[in-house]
C-alpha cells in the first residue's frame, strides 16, 4: 500500500495552505501564530518552492535562489518568522559587471551607484539624485502606463549603458524588462539601492528547516507529497480542499499554487464571473530560467574577490529579446563560498550560472535534442566561466544543467515560470476572494511580489485579509 | 479607553514594530514616515496588531488614517470607547 502522507490529518481547518512557497509557507505561520489551526501542504517532497536547493554525490550543495535579496529580508524575518531566522542575513559585498559596454565592481547600493554614475557615466549628481527619488517615491497605485524604458531614458536618454547598468540586476532578480511598467522597476529597484544585496548565512536548507520548526512550534499541520486536486466551493464560498483524493473541509484557503493553476485547474472557470475569467486568461505568466550548477573540487580555493554576484553579458548593447534567446549572451554567476554554509567542514565553493529563458524553446524538444541542448548549456558556460575563474574547465569537478522544463516539473509552474506573473496578475490575484469568498491567493504576481521578499510580504498581506475575514 | 490610553497602546505596538526606534520624542501632529523608518509593511502590521490585541478591525480605505499619531488616535477613538483598558 502506498504511504499516507495525510496519516492522522484532521477532517476539518480553519485555513488550508497549498504550497510551500515563501508566501505559502510565511501565511502558514502567520495564520497559525494567531491561533488558527492551519494545514499546510506541498505536493513535492522538500518544502520552499523556488526557494529551494539540491545535494549531489561527495557533498555538493546547490541552492537555486539564495542570492540574493533586499535588507528589507531582516525586518520581514524577524516580524513574521523569528529572530534566529533574522540574525543569519547578511550582506554580500562583492557585485560585478564585466560586458563591452563596461567593467566596474560595485556594494549595489545608493552611495556606490551615485558614485559610479557620476565618475564613470559622466551624469550629474543633481540627475542621479531626481532618478533614484523618482523610483523611490513610486507606488504601485501610481500610473502603470509608464515603462521602464521610459522612466531610464528620461533621466539618461540615449545611454544604453547606464539602462544596462540600472537593468541588468534587476532582470536577474525578478525576470522583468525594459517593458514592463515602471512602477514596478522603482519599487524593486529601490529596495535593493536602500543598503544592498543580502543572502542567508546557513544555506537554503537551514533557513527552510528553521522556518518548518517555528511553524510546528504554531501548530502549523505540515504536510509534504500532497497535491491539491481541487478547491471545492458552495454558494461561491471555498468549502473544501480534496487533497490526494481526500476531502478536508475549511473555512478559508490560501492558494500559494501558480495563479493560473489555482484558477482554472483546482477552481475551474465555470464558477467565475465572465469578465474575471476574461482577465484571468489575459495574465501573462513571467519567463523562465536556465542555470548551470558547477561545483569546485574538495581542496580547491576561489579568491574571494571574484565577487559573489557576476553580472556578465558578451552583447554589445542591452536588449530584452537578448536576454531571453536561446543564443545566451548574458549569465548571472553566483558565487558561494565555504561561508554560505560555515558549519559545513567540507569548506565548497560552488557556482551558480542563471539566465532567463523561454518556455517554448525547450519546451518541444525531443528526449535526445533536449539532452544534447542541456550538454551545450553546460559547455558553453563553462566556456564563459573560464574568464573569471581561470581554468574553470579542469577545477570544475560536478556540472548539471536546470531548464525551464526543471522548473516546471519541480513547481508545477505554468511554462516553469520562475517569476510569477506580469503586472496584470496582481489584480487578478488580489481579485480572487470577490469571486470566492474565502479563497485568496498569495505567491509571486505582478512582478513587484516576487523574489524572496516580495513573496514573503504578499504572504502576510493576504494573511492579514484571512484574518479579517475569520476573526470571531 | 481613553485617548491617553490609546496612544499609550499605539505606542506599545510600534515598540515591537520598530524597535530600534526612539519613540520618546515623537511629535504627535506630524507623521510617523517623517520621523521614523516605516514602509507600507509597517502600518500593515499595526492594523493586524490592532486586531489582535484590540479586535479592532481597520479596513484597507481606513489606512489613511494611521499617518500620524494624532489622526490615528482620533480614528480609533469611536472604535475602541468600549473596550477595556490593559
Amino acid at each position: 500500500m502506498p504511504r499516507d502522507f495525510l496519516k492522522d490529518a484532521k477532517d476539518k481547518y480553519d485555513v488550508i495552505v497549498i504550497g510551500s512557497g515563501l508566501a505559502g509557507l510565511t501565511s502558514a505561520n502567520i495564520l497559525g501564530r494567531a491561533g488558527y489551526d492551519v494545514l499546510l501542504i506541498e505536493q513535492h517532497y522538500k518544502l520552499g518552492g523556488m526557494a529551494t536547493w539540491f545535494k549531489r554525490p561527495k557533498g555538493h550543495i546547490f541552492d537555486i535562489s539564495l542570492h540574493g535579496f533586499p535588507y528589507g529580508m531582516y525586518k520581514s524575518c524577524r516580524r513574521y518568522w523569528n529572530q534566529e531566522i533574522a540574525d543569519r542575513i547578511v550582506p554580500l559585498r562583492g557585485v560585478l559587471f564585466d560586458n563591452p559596454q563596461f567593467t566596474l565592481k560595485t556594494t549595489y547600493d545608493r552611495e556606490s551607484f551615485t558614485e559610479l554614475l557620476q565618475s564613470k557615466f559622466g551624469v550629474s549628481q543633481a540627475t542621479v539624485q531626481q532618478f533614484f527619488d523618482t523610483a523611490r517615491g513610486m507606488n504601485f497605485y501610481d500610473d502603470q502606463q509608464r515603462t521602464t524604458k521610459e522612466l531610464i531614458e528620461e533621466f539618461f536618454p540615449g545611454r544604453n549603458d547606464i539602462t544596462r547598468l540600472l537593468m541588468e540586476p534587476i532582470t536577474y532578480a525578478n525576470g522583468s524588462t525594459l517593458e514592463d511598467p515602471a512602477i514596478t522597476y522603482g519599487i524593486v529597484f529601490s529596495n535593493f539601492m536602500s543598503k544592498g544585496v543580502y543572502t542567508f548565512q546557513g544555506g537554503t536548507d537551514l533557513m527552510i528547516g528553521l522556518m518548518k520548526d517555528e511553524l510546528e512550534r504554531n501548530g502549523v499541520d505540515v504536510r509534504i507529497n500532497c497535491s491539491a486536486d481541487r478547491i471545492n466551493t458552495e454558494n461561491g464560498k471555498v468549502k473544501s480542499v480534496t487533497v490526494n483524493g481526500r476531502d478536508i473541509t475549511c473555512r478559508s484557503v490560501v492558494s500559494n499554487a501558480n495563479l493560473l493553476t489555482t484558477i482554472f485547474k483546482m477552481v475551474g472557470e465555470e464558477q467565475f464571473d465572465k469578465d474575471y475569467v476574461d482577465d484571468a486568461k489575459a495574465v501573462r505568466v513571467n519567463n523562465s530560467s536556465t542555470q548551470v550548477y558547477m561545483a569546485l573540487g574538495p581542496d580547491d580555493y576561489l579568491d574571494r574577490d571574484t565577487g559573489d554576484l557576476l553580472f556578465t553579458s558578451t552583447a554589445e548593447s542591452f536588449e530584452t529579446d537578448l536576454l531571453l534567446s536561446r543564443d545566451i549572451t548574458s549569465r548571472t554567476f553566483s558565487l558561494y563560498y565555504p561561508d554560505t554554509r560555515p558549519h559545513d567542514e567540507r569548506k565548497r565553493h560552488l557556482i551558480v550560472s542563471s539566465t532567463n529563458a523561454r518556455w517554448e524553446d525547450w519546451a518541444n524538444l525531443d528526449d535526445e535534442a533536449y539532452e544534447a541542448s542541456k550538454q551545450d548549456l553546460i559547455e558553453d558556460t563553462l566556456d564563459a566561466l573560464e574568464k573569471y575563474v581561470p581554468n574553470a574547465r579542469e577545477r570544475v569537478v560536478y556540472s548539471e544543467a536546470a531548464t525551464p522544463r526543471t522548473f516546471q516539473h519541480y513547481t508545477q509552474h505554468v511554462q516553469g515560470a520562475s517569476f510569477g506573473t506580469k503586472f496584470e496578475g496582481l489584480a487578478v490575484s488580489r481579485g480572487l476572494p470577490t469571486q470566492i469568498s474565502g479563497l485568496y491567493h498569495a505567491g509571486s504576481v505582478g512582478i513587484i511580489m516576487s523574489g524572496w521578499l516580495g513573496a514573503i510580504n504578499y504572504g502576510v498581506i493576504v494573511s492579514n485579509e484571512v484574518d479579517q475575514l475569520l476573526m470571531p | 479607553m481613553t485617548p491617553a490610553e490609546i496612544r499609550a497602546a499605539v505606542i506599545d505596538i510600534l515598540e515591537t514594530i520598530a524597535p530600534d526606534e526612539d519613540l520618546s520624542n515623537l511629535d504627535d501632529a506630524k507623521e510617523f514616515r517623517d520621523q521614523m523608518e516605516l514602509d507600507s509593511m509597517d502600518f500593515l502590521d499595526i492594523v493586524m496588531e490592532l486586531r489582535k490585541r484590540y479586535r479592532v478591525q481597520v479596513p484597507e480605505e481606513d489606512y489613511e488614517n494611521l499617518v500620524s499619531m494624532a489622526s490615528t488616535v482620533s480614528y480609533l477613538e469611536p472604535k475602541m470607547a468600549e473596550t477595556p483598558a490593559e
